[in-house]
């Protein structure tokens, strides 16, 4: 890749995994079995359990979840900044590459603190939530940026460094006048594009987002997903988009997890789970969205609360708040397996084990749909806590 | 002797259903600016116009939503309602009187606000028996042996059961949205006719937000004006009845819900609706602004969004546009309605 020192113009990483990359099927980050916990022994918090995920080359992955789920939890282990007391206790997550060989792969829970260093933000960057906490409020937009640069481009003349900083910054929107601000003289929206600049910087394969939006208003998050997208169809990166925002997902993203009390419970491309949810979580998430459009019919959003990680409930961790609910699901956990709708689409629950599943969980939601308007969740109205 | 918990006072039976409850009339709030950023701008008394000439009413059984993004003023719009900030000019009137010469305790009484954390707004070291229980005491509402039963039947309002169970338990050992449910009993404790509520939902988790909504919805069935100031059309359009839409500390557009939402005659509100999350949309739309949300220090001559505005014309940036009506009961302050009739 281009992270050599005077490396490849912008669009150096575009050819090989551009246009024709996104519907390629060659995983380029994968994520098996990884478990995280907080703390050890019996006193434990599983975060993360057992979590399976694949993000191929130009795709757009994106992870939904409420807070508590384990999606950032996820994202800092699959990248190994997790802090104690959070510990990796099993699983794998491989990095290929190189796209030509795809059976190249270097296990990132194994590697050293040298190949780690080596990889991340050159090969794997991460842009975080908060733009005024991840930027030194202290050093210039442009010192930042340099930094990043003289880390991996040690080589390379200063102007050369400059020269990809500017580069970057107008990539983003971001006049290149800017680069001697700092952060607080940005807007809360230009900080964030500076994060999103910055992870570009070294042409990195796989760019990790959690929430990158979530702290501003809806033009300015509109103005960055469109810059994400037309920045991911130039360079060719592969995205793994964190948020807790559903409907933004299904519009950004190619396929979408979804997690619930540290596991995933459905994936599927986006648009199949935004038209016929498996999981009796996912269609309760599509009924929290009021839409835009239609008759305003009463939602219900999901009864209860989020689970307590510290306190999980036996079987599915669903299970207290879902209007299925069988006795089996309270003792017997259900694994994310294959469901119909093809080989992409995966769902964790036991009503889709043998029996017929209820109709707006088999794929039927449309029917019942047709004005684009959201089922009510799951049935059951009252009773929230 | 009324139940003291329920928390409406014989709302629809008072005095004239139809009249505003609360109203707002050509409400100003500028902030001084102080330090460097007052230097930099030249002139006397530099101030942050944080809300110019806002009208709004509340209706006893309807919810009223202030639609706007950061910096648009809503929140300044609920603190002047609520009283805990003074305006600059302009005019509160609750229940047909000025504001201003209804008594702090009474006017407290009748007007009460939630606010968006549900996590800083309850004292992390008292129970939510005393958080329930002191309103009821202050207000009159309960004294004795009352006070139990009537803080369980708050609870029980709100949807919080075994309401027994609740009663002794600290914020620490509630969820978000169980916190936010007692936050909103603390408010219904001192028996209001009007709740403000700011931004109620955007820090809870999306799963349980609607049912916050829908336990406001029951209070605003049960008689009560609400006020709902968000960030988030959609649930504007799914709950309340009104929506006012303000941009730059001013009121761009306001009518009813489903005419602004469906129908929206400012550009501004034509972005909003625009660049909000639709996966009923086929295809993202694809936005093209320039430039972000002016200051407001120095706000632009004529309309403030004209400089954002794809539809602007010579005379946006020089003159104010007057409020034109546009549908039934429909409102929009854009001179692209210009020649439809100017509303009074």
């Amino acid at each position: 890749m281009s992270a050599a020192p005077g490396g490849a113009p912008v669009t150096g990483g575009a050819g090989a995994a551009g246009s024709g990359g996104r519907k390629s099927a060659a995983p380029v980050f994968e994520i098996t079995g990884l478990s995280v916990d907080y703390g050890e022994g019996p006193g434990a918090t599983h975060a993360v359990a057992d979590v399976d995920l694949t993000l191929h080359r130009g795709e757009v992955l994106g992870l939904a979840g409420e807070s508590g789920s384990g999606k950032s939890t996820l994202a800092y282990a699959a990248t190994r900044l997790l802090r104690p007391p959070g510990v990796i206790t099993g699983g794998d997550v491989f990095y290929c590459p190189d796209p030509d060989s795809p059976g190249r792969r270097i296990n990132l829970v194994e590697a050293g603190p040298e190949e780690i260093q080596e990889l991340r933000w050159s090969q794997i960057s991460i842009v975080f939530q908060s733009a005024m906490h991840a930027l030194n409020p202290v050093l210039t937009v442009e010192a930042q940026l340099m930094d990043a640069l003289a880390a991996h481009w040690p080589d390379a003349p200063a102007a050369r460094r400059r020269d990809r900083a500017a580069e970057m910054l107008s990539l983003v929107g971001i006049n290149p006048d800017r680069m001697r601000s700092y952060p607080h003289e940005l807007s809360g929206g230009m900080r964030q594009r500076v994060m999103i600049a910055m992870a570009l910087l070294l042409d990195p394969q796989v760019v990790i987002m959690d929430e990158p939006t979530t702290a501003l208003d809806v033009v300015t998050q509109r103005e960055i997903l469109q810059q994400i997208t037309g920045l991911r169809d130039r360079l060719g990166f592969s995205v793994l988009f964190i948020t807790h925002d559903f409907s933004l997902l299904v519009e950004l993203a190619d396929t979408i997890a979804v997690m619930y009390a540290g596991r995933l419970v459905e994936t599927a491309p986006a648009r199949e789970l935004f038209r016929s949810p498996h999981h009796p979580y996912t269609l309760g998430l599509l009924g929290s969205f009021p839409s835009l459009h239609g008759e305003i019919r009463p939602l219900a959003g999901i009864p209860g609360s989020p689970p307590d990680l510290r306190n999980l409930p036996p079987g599915c961790a669903f299970h207290p708040r879902c209007p299925y609910a069988m006795p089996r699901c309270r003792s017997d956990l259900p694994r994310l397996t294959l469901a119909g709708g093809g080989r992409q689409r995966q769902v964790a629950c036991w009503l889709h084990d043998g029996a017929e599943p209820p109709p707006e969980l088999a794929g039927r939601r449309e029917a019942t749909t047709a004005a684009g308007a959201r089922p009510a969740g799951g049935g059951r109205q009252g009773g929230q806590r | 002797m009324t139940q003291p918990g329920i928390g409406i006072p014989e709302a629809a039976g008072g005095a004239a259903t139809d009249g505003a409850v609360l109203q707002a009339r050509d409400l100003v709030k500028h902030f001084r600016v102080h330090g460097r950023a007052a230097r930099a701008v030249r002139g006397t008394r530099p101030v942050v116009h944080a809300a110019d000439d806002v009208s709004l009413q509340l209706l006893a059984g309807r919810v009223t939503a202030v639609v706007g993004e950061s910096g648009s003023g809503k929140s300044t719009v609920a603190r002047l309602l609520a009283r805990l900030i003074t305006p600059t000019s302009g005019e509160i009137l609750l229940e047909g009187r000025p504001a201003r010469r209804v008594p702090a305790r009474e006017y407290r009484r009748k007007v009460q606000i939630i606010f968006q954390d549900p996590f800083s707004s309850l004292n992390p070291v008292h129970s939510v028996r005393y958080h329930l229980a002191r309103p009821l005491k202050i207000h009159g509402r309960a004294g004795g042996r009352d006070v139990g039963a009537a803080v369980e039947s708050l609870l029980r309002r709100v949807n919080l059961e075994p309401a027994a169970e609740f009663t002794r338990k600290l914020p620490h050992e509630l969820s978000g949205g169980q916190r936010q449910r007692v936050a909103i009993a603390r408010a219904l404790a001192a028996g209001p006719r009007v709740l403000l509520a700011d931004e109620p939902v955007s820090m809870l988790d999306v799963s349980i937000r609607l049912g916050i909504l829908n336990l406001l919805g029951e209070l605003r069935d049960d008689g009560l004006a609400i006020l709902y100031v968000t960030h988030d059309i959609a649930s504007a359009r799914y709950f309340a009845n009104t929506i006012t839409v303000m941009y730059a500390g001013q009121v761009v557009e306001s009518g009813p819900s489903r005419a602004v939402a469906d129908q929206p005659a400012h550009p501004y509100t034509q972005l909003l609706l625009l660049a909000a999350p639709d996966p009923d949309r086929p295809a993202p739309e694809r936005i093209t602004v320039t430039g972000g949300a002016p200051s407001l220090v120095t706000p632009p001559a004529g309309c403030r969004f004209h400089p954002r505005c794809p539809h602007a014309m010579d005379v946006c940036s020089v003159r104010q546009p007057p409020v034109f009506t546009v549908g039934d009961g429909h409102t929009a302050a854009c001179w692209l309605h210009e020649g439809k009739q100017a509303a009074t």
